[in-house]
């Protein structure tokens, strides 16, 4: 038994320390949000987060989750905003249609709102070093580049409403 | 005779997986053409497994194409059953419905449709969803609204063409009297269908749902990992199977030894799959499957087995010795296809005035993003269940059936085909051999079985895009047109996996934008070369349209620069003036038209003239640039739709960077405007790395590259801004998904000539040039 905390949840895994993270979520722990491209780390449609950080769980073994935070896609949202299920990422996915066939967008995703969580206001050239990652065969990118500049000026006006609130408490 | 009929409860549960509503009505499109490639691929020679496999391309008077469902709360579901890859068409087909029905886009949801034969032609390929079946499907909206307009007027003792419906509700005008379609829809399931012939559809200048960004169907599932592929089925006791195939096509197995194989913790089983003969078919290659309990037992227990194999005749196929073949055939004297005027081997070119050159395109694989998969499972009865992400749900059902030896009419209820998501298709997923895998697979083990291709499997055993060569020659005259035009074609043709002695490109082949040019050359001649074929070939986005318009967009440039002309100035002098060009009329008389029966979808000079003015202006293309720096257009036509494409490239130090890119598209009506924007920006970014980086190759029988590595694909920091210029017209809707690719890969070589003089006639530019 492996235990990992997955979306929040302690969960203890039936499976080899020494299996990929990936499978281990998708076969083991059933949730099949996050998906296999390649298994290389390749083409970045297995990434998740792992205590904060995008990593590919095709290549990272199940043992190195222990004791770790891991958020997939099924728990990005958590947390982050009580009103929507959806995470600002996701949202600014929705208003500008960024998915076709849709498979790659989980990983696209995690890796968008872990950049965000580094660099509140990506350029292009950060965009382009951050997401080169992930690979979108339907062609997406133009989107992906769209939808992460609306979510960073979204998490930029939440983070500082936040401040404004704090600010407000302090002086009353 | 009336094609559309109210269905019972059962049915309509057989054929969703749903719970039927009230009102329930579907509709034939037996009347409608079915997809092209179906019948290309039968016409081919498919006709003993192709037929055997149920219902390829025959479509009956009691099919049912897509349906309406309302409830008594007014929620209306509509069916529909063709497949979903990315492309759209779960929000297309149901907007074009709910448009003719009424009703309120918030309160319509789609529904995917399984295997079922009554649905008629289910396999999604061809951009053929919309094109061919737009008025059936219109009049399916046609015939609800009508039907609850009659229930309306009833309630109120009105006559019947006084009421009107809008947003969700029947209305009387004069009384401002209102009814819900929930309220209705009881006692219109009551009344007799209507003669679809008698019902107006609306006019265009009255849509409000067709044409809009309406909200995607099926969207938030995908933005919250709830969407259902392929590779995501779960069931109880659920094995994981990882097949190692033969690694040429037509090997088999000689010997395997799994006993480290099944040493490995979580490997329940090795079998072996059963041979199997040429043609190959679209049937599994056979090999040895590991089965597992989970996908990493599986890969695992894989790497350990130990096989032998006996590579069959073709283990001697090097794809670099045969496209030099290629080269050497498509510069012979072959079959011809089309003869215009005068005999073109009577007439003396003129060297000074001639220009002839050679194309080539290498053999290409879709990758799209999920590889294949599917599962099956057999119970103790027989009945079998699947699941599967294919573009083809009843080919593949009819293969099923052959598969356990059922027949797919007495037991028809033995076989559930359930069709899911696709992450990405573009033509591989029409191939069941994966699917049948599983059911293989389940049979033999009688446990539920998930088939997982890797990465690996799905580039080394695909159905490539053949490699092909394209020869042109042509004489320039005075007026810097041409009087005298010489092409020919040299390409594996994709009937060979259907029948093994087709050595031709067929007819279909043909009309994809080789014999069916557009010109207005008073002495032509077009020729179809003889070749063998040694890997499986399939239909990759816009098929033969990817070598054809790279030829031919890549020769009229370099004409025009022969003739010291623009591009889009020899484009127009070669078409002529604008009319109506039927190539049956012209001297093909094989064209096959895309499926189209009609002659709306003819090819139309001006339509063509039109996108290439288009891209031109809004790009700018004709600007003069800074040495280094280059414009290319081309223009092509495909699946009834016209698309032409404008580049602007760096040539720095012999490294190409593209700057940006343009696509104008007429796709006739067009019904969810950001879906044609979302293919084009996608065809741009697939013809992007098709042109400049990838290839399949050949050595020994054995498809050489693996994975993303060895075969790229676009990534984000290669991606230019990317510009869509729709084209508003009223004329028949034509396809979509495939059209934008074909003239990306000439408007690249062309752009790349323009900025650095050097012309590459042979893919991917990589080989040449730095990229
Ligand atoms: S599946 Fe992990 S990077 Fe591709
Ligand atoms: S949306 Fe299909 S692969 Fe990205």
């Amino acid at each position: 038994m492996v235990q990992i905390t997955l979306n929040g949840k302690i969960m203890s895994l039936d499976a080899d320390p020494a299996m990929p993270l990936l499978y281990a979520i998708r076969d083991i722990a059933q949730l099949t949000g996050t998906k296999f491209g390649c298994g290389l780390g390749l083409c970045g449609a297995c990434t998740v987060h792992l205590d904060g950080q995008a990593i590919r769980s095709c290549v990272t073994p199940l043992s190195a989750a222990i004791d770790k935070r891991v958020t997939t896609i099924e728990g990005l949202a958590n947390g982050i905003n009580v009103e929507t299920p959806m995470h600002p990422v996701q949202e600014a996915w929705l208003d500008n249609k960024v998915p076709q066939c849709g498979y790659c967008q989980p990983g696209q995703m995690m890796s968008a709102a872990a950049l965000l969580a580094s660099n509140s206001a990506p350029t292009d050239d950060d965009i382009d070093t951050a997401m080169q990652g992930n690979i979108c065969r339907c062609g997406t990118y133009p989107r992906i580049r769209k939808a992460i500049k609306q979510a960073a000026k979204t998490l930029q006006s939440n983070q500082s409403n936040a401040v404004n609130a704090r600010e407000q408490e302090v002086q009353s | 005779m009336s094609a559309f009929k109210k269905l019972n409860r059962r049915d309509f549960m057989l054929m969703t997986g749903k719970a039927a509503g009230t009102l329930v009505i579907g509709t034939s499109l037996a009347s409608c053409a079915v997809s092209n490639r179906a019948d290309t691929a039968k016409k081919q020679g498919a006709d003993g497994e192709a037929s055997s496999a149920g219902k390829l391309s025959s479509t009956t008077e009691g099919d049912l194409g897509v349906f309406v469902n309302i409830s008594a709360t007014g929620d209306v579901d509509i069916i529909c059953h063709r497949a979903e890859m990315g492309q759209g068409i779960l929000t297309s087909v149901p907007q074009i419905i709910a448009e003719e029905l009424g009703a309120d886009w918030e309160r319509v949801t789609a529904v995917l449709g399984n295997a079922d034969a009554r649905y008629g032609n289910q396999n999604t390929g061809g951009s053929a969803s919309i094109r061919l079946h737009i008025e059936h499907i219109r009049q399916m909206g046609a015939v609800a609204r009508d039907m609850l307009e009659h229930a309306a007027a009833d309630v109120w003792a009105v006559e019947k063409n006084s009421v009107k419906t809008e947003q969700h509700h029947v209305v009387h005008a004069k009384t401002g009297r209102k009814l819900g379609f929930g309220e209705l829809a009881l006692s219109a399931s009551k009344l007799p269908i209507p003669d679809a012939k008698t019902l107006t559809l609306k006019e265009s200048s009255e849509f409000s749902i067709i044409g809009t960004d309406v909200k995607l169907q099926g969207l938030e599932k995908i933005l919250t990992g709830q969407a259902i592929y392929a590779q995501d089925i779960q069931l109880p006791g659920l094995l994981i199977a990882s097949i190692e195939r033969p690694p040429v096509v037509g090997g088999k197995v000689k010997s395997f030894d799994a006993a480290e194989a099944k040493k490995v913790a979580g490997v329940v089983d090795v079998i072996r799959l059963k041979d199997r003969e040429f043609p190959t078919n679209v049937n599994p290659v056979s090999g040895v499957a590991v089965l597992a309990n989970n996908t990493w037992a599986a890969v695992e227990g894989r790497k350990k087995l130990k096989v032998e194999w006996e590579h069959g005749d073709n283990a001697d196929h090097n794809s670099d010795v045969y496209k030099a073949d290629l080269i050497k055939k498509v510069n012979a004297r072959a079959k011809p296809v089309r003869l215009e005027g005068a005999d073109i081997y009577a007439h003396d070119f003129d060297a000074t005035k001639t220009v002839e050159a050679t194309y080539t395109v290498p053999y290409h694989h879709h990758m799209s993003m999920e590889t294949p998969a599917a599962t099956a499972v057999i119970d103790d009865n027989g009945r079998c269940q699947v699941w599967s992400g294919t573009q083809a749900p009843q080919w593949g059902k009819g293969l099923v059936f052959a598969e356990l030896g059922l027949d797919a009419e007495k037991d028809a209820d033995k076989v559930e085909f359930n069709t899911t998501l696709m992450g990405g298709a573009f033509g591989r997923k029409s191939k069941n051999d994966f699917t049948i895998e599983a059911v293989e697979l389940a049979k033999a083990s009688g446990q539920p079985v998930k088939v997982v291709w890797s990465r690996e499997d799905d580039v080394q055993h695909g159905f490539y895009h053949s490699i092909a060569a394209n020869y042109f020659k042509a004489e320039l005259n005075d007026d810097k047109r041409c009087d005298y035009w010489l092409q020919r074609v040299a390409a594996p043709p994709i009937g060979w996996i259907f029948d093994n002695t087709a050595t031709y490109l067929s007819d279909g082949d043909l009309s994809l934008g080789f014999a069916d040019a557009p010109f207005d050359v008073p002495n032509m001649a077009f020729e179809n070369q003889e070749v063998s074929t040694h890997v499986r070939t399939g239909w990759l986005r816009s098929v033969g349209n990817i070598n054809n318009a790279f030829g031919l967009g890549s020769f009229v440039d370099e004409l025009a620069d022969k003739a010291g002309i623009s591009t889009r100035q020899m484009w127009m002098n070669l078409m002529g003036e604008d009319r109506i060009f039927d190539p049956r009329k012209e001297g093909f008389e094989g064209y096959t038209h895309y499926g189209q029966k009609g002659e709306e979808h003819l090819l139309d000079i001006s339509r063509f003239k039109a996108v290439l003015n288009e891209v031109t202006q809004k790009s700018n293309a004709e600007e003069s640039l800074p040495d280094g720096q280059g414009w290319g257009i081309s223009v092509a036509a495909s699946f009834n739709s016209y698309a032409a494409a404008a580049t602007k490239v760096a040539v720095i130090d012999g490294t190409v960077e593209v700057l940006e890119m343009h696509t104008a598209i007429d796709c006739g009506l067009i019904i969810t405007p950001d879906r044609v924007v979302s293919q084009m920006e996608g065809a741009m970014i697939m013809g992007l790395s098709m042109t400049l980086e990838s290839e399949i190759t050949v050595k020994d029988g054995k498809i050489v590259q693996n994975n993303f590595y060895d075969y790229p694909v676009s990534r984000i920091n290669k991606v230019p801004s990317l510009h869509v210029h729709l084209i508003r017209s009223d004329k028949a809707p034509g396809g979509v998904g495939e059209p934008g690719l074909p003239p990306i890969l000439p408007s690249i070589v062309n752009a790349i000539f323009h900025a650095s003089g050097t012309r590459v006639r042979n893919l991917p530019v990589a080989k040449v040039l730095r990229v």
